[in-house]
C-alpha cells in the first residue's frame, strides 16, 4: 500500500447510477464505512422514474490507489448501473445548495443583507430579527458566505451536499 | 402460456427445483412453517435438519465446494437468521455460492419489534454478496432466480432472500428461470486482447517465473483447472498454490512447490520472493500470502487474472491486470503462446530450477521423529498414506492442524479440500464434512480437527447419526488452541492466556453418547491401527489422537516479516529476536 502523505490525497466527485430500491443507499454507505473510505458529502435522489433509477453523488478523498479501489468496489455491487469519476473524466460542473439562517439586528442585520446581495443569495424568509438566505454555488462559495455570516448572527445552516454533472453531451 | 398460480411456499420449492437444487440444509421455526409444510408434501427436494443454523450454512458451503453447485440454506427469522451470519461471512470471504432463505415476520409487522424479528437484510448486507427482501408475491419467483444467478455468476458468493410469512401464504404467478434477466449484474468474463498479448510477451521472456494459483481456479470450474494444468505443463514453470487453491495442480507433480504463504513451504516462499515474473491466477494477494507488503516480491513483474476487478491492485500493484474468468484468460494465453510457436527454453530455465531444488533440499517440513509422543505431523502423514488408494474428501477446522493438513495432505484435484481460509472459522469442518458427505454419499469424508475447534459445532454429531453419514472426525488433541498458543509463545513471551482447553470431554464417550463410534490413540504405535479401524467403520466416528502439546507449525513468516525471513524451526528466531511494531498489530 502506498504511503498516504498529504500530497497524494486527492478529492474526487463520483456519480453512481443505482436501482431506486430500498436498501441500495444503505449498501453504498455501508461499503464506504465498512472499508473505511471517506465520505465528504453525499446526495441522492430519483432521476429516472420510468427506469426506476436514482443518482448518488459522493465526494470522497484518498490516494489514487484508494480511489481506484472505491470505484471498483462500487462497480461490483449488484444494484449499480454505472460509476463515473467526474473528477478524473474531465470538465464537469458541481453545485451545492444551502439555507442559511442569520439572526441579528441593527448594523449586523444590514451588513448580512448587503453581503447576501453581493453573493447573490436570495432571502426566502424574514422576520424583524432574522433572515433565511438561500444560496446555490460551488462548495467554496458557500463556505465563504457562511464564514462571513458567523460574526453577523449565523444560527443554523442546512446544506444539500454536492451534485455534479459532466459538461457537454455525454450521457451518463 | 398463462403463468401458473401458486402459494408462495410452493413457489419457493418450484423455483429451487427449477434451479437444480436437490438438497436444502435448514432448521425450522415459526416464520418458515409454511415452507416446511410444503417440504413435507413433496419428495424431490431433500431437507437435512441440522442442530444449529451456523452449521446449515457451513454444510451448504461444503456441499458447494465439493460439487461446484450452489448450496442452499433454509432458516427461520430472528435468531435463525442471526445464527447464519458467521456462515454467510465465511462464504463471502471464500467466494462460495450459497443461497440462504431466511424467514421474516409478516410485512405489516416489520419494524415493530415483533417476536423473532431481526433486521435480517440490514444485518446481512455487509456479509453477503447481495440480499433481497420480498415485499410482494409478484416479485418472489424473480428474486429467487436472481439470487441463484448472483450467487453463481462472476465471483461466487452468498445471497440472502428474506421471506416475510404473509408472502409465503399469499398466492401469485410463477416465473420460470429463463424468463428472468438481471438488469445490471453482468461481470466481464472475456479478457482484454491487449492485456493477453502483454501477458504472453512476459511469459515468453521470463527467466525466473512462478505460477501463483488460488481458489478462483476451483471456483471457475473444471475447464479452468484443466487449462491451468495445460499451461503449467506447457511452460514447465514452477507453480505454487494458496490454501484455497490446493489441488488445482496435482501435488505429486515436480513443478508443484507446495503451498505458499505464512505457513507455506520454504521453496514456495523463496521462489515467490525471488521470481522475475509472477503469474497470479484466481488468487487475491491475501495478507497471509504476501507477508510484508513493501518487501513483497520486489523484483518481479506481476500478471493478475481475476474475475473481480476490485481484487486487482487492491494490495499489490500489478503490471498486467486481466479482468476475466480464469478459463477464458488461460485459454487466450495458451492460444497466444501457441500462435508464437513458443517453446520453453530449458537452458534459460535451468539456473532457476537449480536454485529451487536447492531450496527444496532444505526439507522445510521435516519434524522430529520420535516414539515418545505422537507428533501431529506424523498423525496426518499416516492418515494420508493409509487413504491414498481411496477417493478422500478432507475438511478441516482452523488452527495448527489446518496448516499441517495443508502441508502434509497431497491433493490431486480440486473439490476434495474444504477449509475456511479467509474468515478462519473454527467449527467449520464438521458441518462442512456433513455437506460433502451428503453430496457424495459413498465417499470417504474426513474432518481433520483440533479439540478446541470441534467443540464449536459438536452438536452436528446428532445430524450425522440421524442421516447415517459416516464422516470421520480426526481430532489432533493437544489440549491447547494450538495456533493461539504458538503466537503467544513466539510473540507474547509464552504467556498462555486463555488458550488451554480445560475440562475437555472424553471424546470417545461423547461419540458414543451421540450414537457414533469413538476411538483413541495415545501412542505412536497405535496410530496406524486406529486409523484403519476408523476407515473400516461405516458409521460416524470420532478419533481422539493425543498429540504433542508444544509442537509449533513451521515454516512461519511472522507478522510484518517479508518472505525471505521465515522461521524454520523451534530454534529459529528473527535476527534480533524481536517482531517489528507494525507486525505486532497484525492479526
Amino acid at each position: 500500500m502506498s504511503a498516504a502523505s498529504p500530497s497524494n490525497i486527492e478529492k474526487h466527485t463520483i456519480a453512481v447510477l443505482v436501482d431506486n430500491e430500498p436498501g441500495v443507499l444503505a449498501r453504498v454507505i455501508g461499503l464506504f464505512s465498512g472499508r473505511g473510505y471517506n465520505i465528504e458529502s453525499l446526495t441522492v435522489a430519483e432521476v429516472d422514474r420510468r427506469n426506476n433509477l436514482s443518482r448518488i453523488t459522493i465526494v470522497t478523498s484518498g490516494t489514487p490507489m484508494i480511489i481506484e479501489q472505491i470505484k471498483a468496489q462500487l462497480s461490483r455491487l449488484v444494484p449499480i448501473h454505472g460509476v463515473r469519476d467526474l473528477t478524473a473524466e474531465g470538465p464537469h460542473v458541481e453545485r451545492e445548495l444551502a439555507l442559511i439562517k442569520v439572526s441579528s439586528t441593527g448594523e449586523r442585520r444590514i451588513e448580512s443583507l448587503r453581503l447576501a446581495d453581493i453573493f447573490r443569495a436570495r432571502v426566502i424568509d424574514s422576520t424583524i430579527e432574522s433572515f433565511v438566505f438561500e444560496m446555490t454555488g460551488s462548495t467554496e462559495k458557500l463556505n465563504a458566505f457562511i464564514n462571513l455570516m458567523e460574526p453577523l448572527g449565523l444560527i443554523d445552516v442546512s446544506r444539500t451536499g454536492v451534485v455534479a454533472i459532466s459538461r457537454g453531451t455525454t450521457r451518463f | 402460456m398463462a403463468a401458473e398460480h401458486m402459494l408462495g411456499a410452493e413457489m419457493i420449492l418450484k423455483a429451487l427445483g427449477d434451479q437444480g437444487v436437490d438438497v436444502v440444509f435448514g432448521y425450522p421455526g415459526g416464520a418458515v412453517l409454511p415452507i416446511y409444510d410444503a417440504i413435507f408434501k413433496q419428495n424431490h427436494i431433500r431437507h437435512i435438519l441440522v442442530r444449529h443454523e451456523q452449521a446449515a450454512v457451513h454444510a451448504a458451503e461444503g456441499y458447494a465446494r465439493s460439487t461446484g453447485k450452489v448450496g442452499v440454506v433454509l432458516v427461520t427469522s430472528g435468531p435463525g437468521a442471526t445464527n447464519a451470519v458467521t456462515g454467510l461471512t465465511d462464504a463471502l470471504m471464500d467466494s462460495v455460492p450459497v443461497v440462504c432463505l431466511t424467514g421474516q415476520v409478516p410485512t405489516h409487522l416489520i419494524g415493530n419489534d415483533a417476536f423473532q424479528e431481526a433486521d435480517t437484510t440490514g444485518i446481512t448486507r455487509p456479509c453477503t454478496k447481495h440480499n433481497y427482501l420480498v415485499k410482494d408475491i409478484g416479485d418472489l419467483a424473480r428474486m429467487l432466480h436472481e439470487a441463484f444467478y448472483v450467487a453463481r455468476t462472476g465471483r461466487p458468493g452468498p445471497v440472502v432472500v428474506d421471506l416475510p410469512k404473509d408472502i409465503l401464504l399469499a398466492s401469485g404467478p410463477y416465473q420460470a428461470p429463463d424468463t428472468v434477466q438481471h438488469k445490471t449484474y453482468r461481470p466481464q468474463v472475456k479478457p482484454d486482447a491487449a492485456r493477453i498479448e502483454e501477458a504472453v510477451a512476459l511469459i515468453a521472456a521470463a527467466k525466473r517465473p512462478l505460477f501463483y494459483g488460488g481458489g478462483g481456479i476451483t471456483n471457475s470450474g473444471e475447464r479452468a483447472w484443466t487449462l491451468f494444468r495445460e499451461l503449467v505443463r506447457m511452460t514447465g514453470f514452477p507453480c505454487t498454490l494458496t490454501l484455497m487453491g490446493l489441488g488445482a495442480l496435482p501435488a505429486s507433480e515436480r513443478q508443484f512447490l507446495g503451498m505458499v504463504g505464512m505457513h507455506g513451504t520454504y521453496e514456495s516462499n523463496m521462489a515467490m520472493h525471488d521470481c522475475d515474473l509472477m503469474i497470479a491466477v484466481g488468487s487475491r494477494f491475501d495478507d497471509r500470502v504476501t507477508g510484508k507488503l513493501n518487501a513483497f516480491s520486489p523484483g518481479s513483474k506481476k500478471i493478475h487474472i481475476d474475475i473481480d476487478p476490485s481484487s486487482i491492485n487492491k494490495n499489490v500493484r500489478v503490471d498486467v491486470p486481466i479482468v476475466a474468468d480464469v478459463a477464458e484468460a488461460l485459454s487466450a494465453i495458451i492460444a497466444g503462446l501457441k500462435a508464437k510457436r513458443w517453446k520453453p527454453d530449458l537452458e534459460t530455465q535451468a539456473p532457476w530450477w537449480k536454485e529451487i531444488e536447492r531450496w527444496r533440499a532444505r526439507n522445510c517440513l521435516a519434524y522430529e521423529k520420535t516414539d515418545k509422543v505422537i507428533k501431529p505431523q506424523f498423525a496426518i502423514e499416516r492418515l494420508y498414506h493409509l487413504t491414498r488408494d481411496k477417493e478422500i474428501y478432507v475438511t478441516t477446522e482452523v488452527g495448527q492442524h489446518q496448516m499441517w493438513a495443508a502441508q502434509f495432505f497431497k491433493f490431486e484435484k480440486p473439490y476434495h479440500w474444504m477449509t475456511s481460509g479467509g474468515l478462519g472459522t473454527m467449527g467449520y469442518g464438521l458441518p462442512a464434512a456433513m455437506g460433502v458427505q451428503i453430496a457424495h454419499p459413498g465417499a470417504l469424508v474426513v474432518d481433520i480437527a483440533g479439540e478446541a475447534s470441534i467443540l464449536m459445532n459438536i452438536q452436528e454429531m446428532s445430524t450425522l447419526c440421524q442421516y447415517r453419514l459416516p464422516v470421520k472426525v480426526f481430532i489432533l488433541n493437544n489440549q491447547y488452541m494450538g495456533m493461539v498458543r504458538q503466537w503467544q509463545e513466539l510473540l507474547h513471551g509464552g504467556r498462555y492466556s486463555e488458550s488451554y482447553t480445560d475440562s475437555l470431554p472424553d471424546f470417545v464417550k461423547l461419540a458414543e453418547a451421540f450414537g457414533a463410534v469413538g476411538l483413541r490413540a495415545t501412542r505412536t504405535d497405535e496410530v496406524d491401527r486406529v486409523i484403519k479401524e476408523m476407515l473400516a467403520v461405516d458409521k460416524p466416528v470420532i478419533v481422539d489422537v493425543a498429540v504433542d502439546q508444544m509442537e509449533n507449525c513451521f515454516p512461519m513468516i511472522p507478522s510484518g516479516a517479508p518472505h525471505n525471513e521465515m522461521l524454520m524451526g523451534p530454534g529459529d528466531k528473527r535476527q534480533d529476536g524481536s517482531v517489528p511494531e507494525e507486525g505486532m498489530v497484525l492479526v
